[in-house]
């Protein structure tokens, strides 16, 4: 375990989220733009616990724990980092994970694509009570400067 | 995330900066709306320079901006985007429906 966060629902801890995530995935050798991905679908994921599952209440309990992972499914295979989203709110229909077509030019929806374009895995599952969401980004180091 | 507003002719530039995130763009979302839908402002220029972060919440707000300007026959222009903006912005495969310049003369010339 690298990292456990207990959080709150409230918007104003992303910042915090996201901080944290972006010096872990760096510290980690992640390209700086597999960094952007990771803390664009976890602050994705958040933001939907915290307007959907939530609705807008501040002080629902969400855990946050990340992990590094030799992932082998599915013929993805490598060190990898794992983060999993954990929420007590009602359970989540899985048909309303499926995010919207992007031709409809339209505010909101946009949060799934996001997770979905920046992870490698995305997973959801309901258990003891709880959702679940798994996401992993396989590790890809970073390109050794050119000429060294 | 801080918003300023300046007023050139009649133009108003937005010089924003920080993140755009659930927390902070219901204010941006206000602060735009307003210019189009209250005061009928022909052109509404966002200066992104300075701008770390932006998430979904971020980008359908500037997508109800940008309806709301089209509603009113103003016109709705961003400039600045560093690479994180316009990641998620390719990302969302809504860049091509914004009017986006890479600087601020650009964006206020005619």
């Amino acid at each position: 375990m690298l990292l456990r966060m207990e959080l709150q629902s409230d918007p104003e801890m992303l910042c915090a989220v996201r901080g944290a995530l972006a010096h872990l995935a760096e510290r980690l050798g992640f390209p700086d733009e597999d960094c952007r991905a990771i803390v664009l679908a976890v602050d994705e994921a958040l933001t939907n616990i915290i307007r959907h599952t939530y609705r807008g209440h501040t002080e629902s309990p969400i855990q946050a724990e990340v992990r590094r992972i030799t992932l082998d499914e599915d013929g993805l295979r490598g060190d990898a980092l794992e983060i999993v989203l954990q929420d007590e709110g009602p359970a989540v229909d899985p048909e309303k994970l499926c995010g919207r077509a992007l031709e409809d030019v339209r505010p909101g929806g946009l949060g799934l694509h996001f997770i979905r374009q920046s992870m490698d895995r995305v997973e959801f599952r309901r258990r003891n009570d709880r959702n679940q969401l798994r996401l992993v980004k396989l590790l890809r180091k970073k390109e050794p400067p050119k000429g060294s | 995330m801080q918003i300023v507003a300046r007023h050139l002719d009649k133009i108003t530039i937005f010089d924003i900066s920080g993140d755009i995130d659930l927390a902070t763009s219901p204010q941006l979302r206000k602060a735009v709306l307003r210019e189009f839908k209250e005061l009928r402002t022909p052109r509404v220029v966002l200066n992104l320079k300075t701008v770390r972060y932006i998430d979904s919440s971020g980008v359908a707000s500037l997508v109800e901006a940008l309806k709301a300007s089209r509603d009113v026959g103003s016109r709705f222009v961003l400039f600045g985007l560093n690479t994180t903006v316009r990641e998620v912005l390719q990302l969302s495969k809504l860049v091509k429906i914004f009017e986006i310049y890479e600087n601020e003369d650009q964006a206020v010339a005619v």
